[in-house]
């Protein structure tokens, strides 16, 4: 492989991660619950492409696999999975209040992302030549960005996407720094992604039945009086 | 023979109970497969303990990724304990005529894969995989904590997935971490033992900071705090049973992955996997100490028991060499004693069906069994003379002060004995309390109240069975055990 093809091939993978962290914003502040699936779709197909790139780059086919998988697993199957066992007023759900308001969540979103920056960047050289470009701090943004849509969303839809982006972004730093990871090891983890949906989608169903909403993350019935200050503190 | 048939017991328990069929058949299954897997678990420990190896025999490649010592072996057979003794407990526990038979076959059919899925954390080697199994747990569990499928069961098991998967997600880019540490070391195999051998040449970066993404990430599903909020909750609104099966060793068996990396960190200078281990141990025994005395449920007094006790075990693991041995006994002591309080805490649940402290009193008179039990189950995770518990924090506290650890060793025994008060304190007024004066008997309500104060037999059997080493391994260690104990801790050192 010529210098200037790698470099190019480096080039575009760098794109795809800058995508992938466009995306991972997107799902913090999008209000419509269709739009978040749409989005972590989008973010999935751009792990698989930075997936694909990357086993150019190396000549690996195992990171081939893991960018099939990918294109197979989440954009396909996870979206058909929640059809089949979710309630359908799960997508036509547009969350009004969230626990922060828009602007101020994509502003701790920046300083999360700014933060992965510095952590990823001596992570990755630690690691060595055999990671390139910008997946380690990126994935780190996405593993972060994840955790605070956890946070901050109350729908069960965007909290669903938020795990499953969590995973899209230790995974985006995984395939730069662990290149050689079995392949059983790469189904496994693909398979338990969508049991993560199935159960989910198990739950949302019961509580949408048992209490009425698909809110989930209003649920909060379950507090000790005096507990509550230390719990939420904590 | 293949120690993997361990995990296809309860496998094929799991398909056999959905089997549509009359209602004891379910029940028979998980019986019987958990009996089965205690046989077969005991005696791979046996072997271990006796410097024997077991080994999954289908060839070399299997090697890499099961493996057995004496660590593994020990979780391996409490897990196995566990399962048998909450097994027989549900048989009488979800004996009302008003459960749905499609519903108790979806229990049965969930608790044997949650037991396939904790069976398989100790047995498989490759850290990866163990971090797929541990997503298991989370995932079996996750609808026997919606097992009631009342409002606040859904919203515990809602907590408990989204937290635990959470802490998984940090976890998961640990291991990762971890495997590309590995990498830069010259390779080798990802296994466990690999990882020792390897962690001298690993870029201490990395390893550190794998390390502290697992702490957290599984520090999450343990229960250690400030990540402990969820358990609370899903260890109390579970079906009894269930609460003995997450509290009693799903806890532990996670702990059990994080143990598993502090030999890789002994080897990173200036790792300090021991501090961690210290001060997150004792932040989470002393809140947890604090957060009993003011629980209004007898449930969730045990379930913050449960997350006190990991902050022991913790604690212990970070007073260094000599207490690791107590550590390990914490393990055990803990495992066995917690799964008893929550059969007491069934049993009280049978009896008056009503979760509120305060709506209990004079439990002895109205229900003697689940009274004694309570008192048992009290004293017992309390750390009373002679019981389990107290020999072995004893044993750490010990370990703690020889080693110069006074001030750790201090706050642990101080959070211990607060502990004490704040457990005793509910239990004393429950079981011997006089009814508050104009306060009527509760009438016993939901689908709990139906049995009155007659306790199931196989709940009384469980209890007994799970009394037995409660009372014993107080006063007697048998040598076999005594050998896995001395192995698991050495375990814990390079």
């Amino acid at each position: 492989m010529s210098d200037a093809t790698r470099q190019l091939i480096e080039n575009l993978n760098a794109l795809a991660a800058g995508l992938f962290l466009l995306t991972a914003f997107g799902i913090v502040a999008m209000r419509q619950a269709r739009g978040c699936l749409m989005l972590f779709i989008a973010q999935s197909l751009l792990l698989a492409v930075s997936a694909a790139l990357l086993g150019l780059r190396f000549d690996s086919g195992h990171l081939y696999g893991v960018a099939l998988v990918n294109l197979i697993s989440k954009p396909i199957i996870v979206p058909w999975l929640l059809r089949r066992v979710a309630p359908a007023e799960l997508y036509t759900r547009r969350e009004v209040d969230q626990v922060l308001n828009i602007p101020t969540a994509l502003l701790i979103a920046l300083a999360l992302a700014i933060g992965a920056y510095f952590l990823g960047i001596p992570l990755a050289k630690a690691v060595g030549p055999s990671s390139v470009g910008p997946n380690v701090p990126i994935g780190i943004a996405g593993l972060l960005l994840g955790a605070f849509t956890l946070t901050v969303r109350r729908e069960a839809l965007p909290l669903l996407i938020g795990l499953l982006a969590m995973e899209n972004g230790a995974f985006l730093a995984g395939i730069s720094i662990a290149h050689d990871l079995s392949m059983l090891v790469e189904l496994a983890i693909a398979t338990d992604g969508l049991i993560i949906v199935f159960i989910v989608g198990v739950l949302v169903r019961a509580v949408a039945k048992q209490v009425g909403t698909t809110a989930v993350g209003e649920l909060a019935s379950l507090r000790e009086a005096a507990a509550r200050n230390t719990e939420r503190a904590a | 023979m293949s120690v993997l048939i361990i995990l296809l017991v309860p496998l094929v328990a799991a398909a056999l109970a959905g089997i549509p069929a009359r209602r004891p058949w379910a029940s028979g299954v998980t019986v019987v497969a958990c009996l089965i897997v205690l046989a077969l678990a005991a005696r791979a420990a046996w072997i271990v303990a006796a410097g024997g190896s077991v080994t999954a025999a289908l060839g070399p490649a299997w090697a890499n990724w099961v493996a057995v010592d004496g660590l593994s072996a020990l979780i391996l057979v409490l897990v196995a304990l566990i399962a048998t003794t909450a097994g027989i407990f549900s048989v009488g526990y979800l004996a009302h005529e008003s459960l749905a038979r499609a519903k108790l076959r979806l229990y049965h059919a969930n608790y044997n894969l949650f037991v396939f899925s904790m069976l398989a954390i100790p047995l498989i080697a490759e850290p990866t995989l163990v971090w797929i199994v541990v997503e298991l747990t989370t995932l079996a569990s996750a609808l026997l904590v919606s097992f009631e499928n009342t409002r606040e069961a859904l919203e515990a098991a809602w907590k408990y997935v989204v937290l635990s998967l959470m802490g998984a997600g940090f976890a998961l880019f640990g291991f990762l971490v971890l495997f590309a540490a590995m990498h830069a070391a010259g390779g080798g195999t990802y296994t466990w033992t690999g990882l020792v051998a390897a962690a001298p040449r690993m870029p201490p970066l990395l390893v550190q900071t794998a390390f502290l993404l697992i702490l957290i990430g599984l520090g999450t599903k343990v229960g250690l705090v400030p990540m402990h909020t969820w358990l609370p909750d899903a260890h109390s609104q579970a079906p009894s049973p269930v609460c003995a099966l997450l509290s009693g060793i799903e806890t532990t068996s996670i702990l059990y992955v994080i143990l598993r990396l502090f030999p890789v960190m002994q080897a990173v200078p200036g790792a300090h996997a021991e501090t961690w281990a210290l001060v997150l141990g004792l932040i989470s025994v002393g809140t947890a100490a604090f957060l009993l005395l003011q629980v209004h449920d007898y449930k969730r007094l045990f379930a913050f028991s449960t997350v006190e006790h990991m902050g022991v075990i913790l604690t212990a693991v970070g007073l260094g060499a000599s207490a690791h041995y107590g550590a390990m006994q914490q393990i055990v002591s803990h495992a066995v004693t917690k799964s008893f309080c929550f059969f007491a805490a069934g049993a009280t649940l049978l009896a008056v069906g009503t979760r509120d402290i305060a709506a209990v009193r004079g439990l002895i008179r109205r229900a003697p069994a689940a009274g004694a039990a309570l008192v048992l189950g009290g004293l017992g995770i309390t750390g009373a003379p002679p019981l389990a518990v107290f020999l072995s924090e004893f044993a750490i506290l010990k370990a703690g002060i020889s080693q110069g650890h006074y001030v750790g060793a201090g706050l642990l025994a101080l959070f211990i004995v607060i502990a004490f008060f704040g457990v005793m304190l509910h239990v004393n007024r429950m079981v011997f309390g006089a009814p508050e004066n104009g306060a009527a008997e509760p009438e016993p309500s939901g689908p709990h109240g139906a049995n009155g104060s007659r306790l199931p037999i196989s709940c009384a059997l469980a209890l007994i069975l799970a009394a037995v080493p409660v009372l014993v391994l107080g006063v007697y260690i048998p040598p076999p055990l005594r050998a896995l104990l001395a192995q698991a801790a050495a375990a814990l050192a390079r």
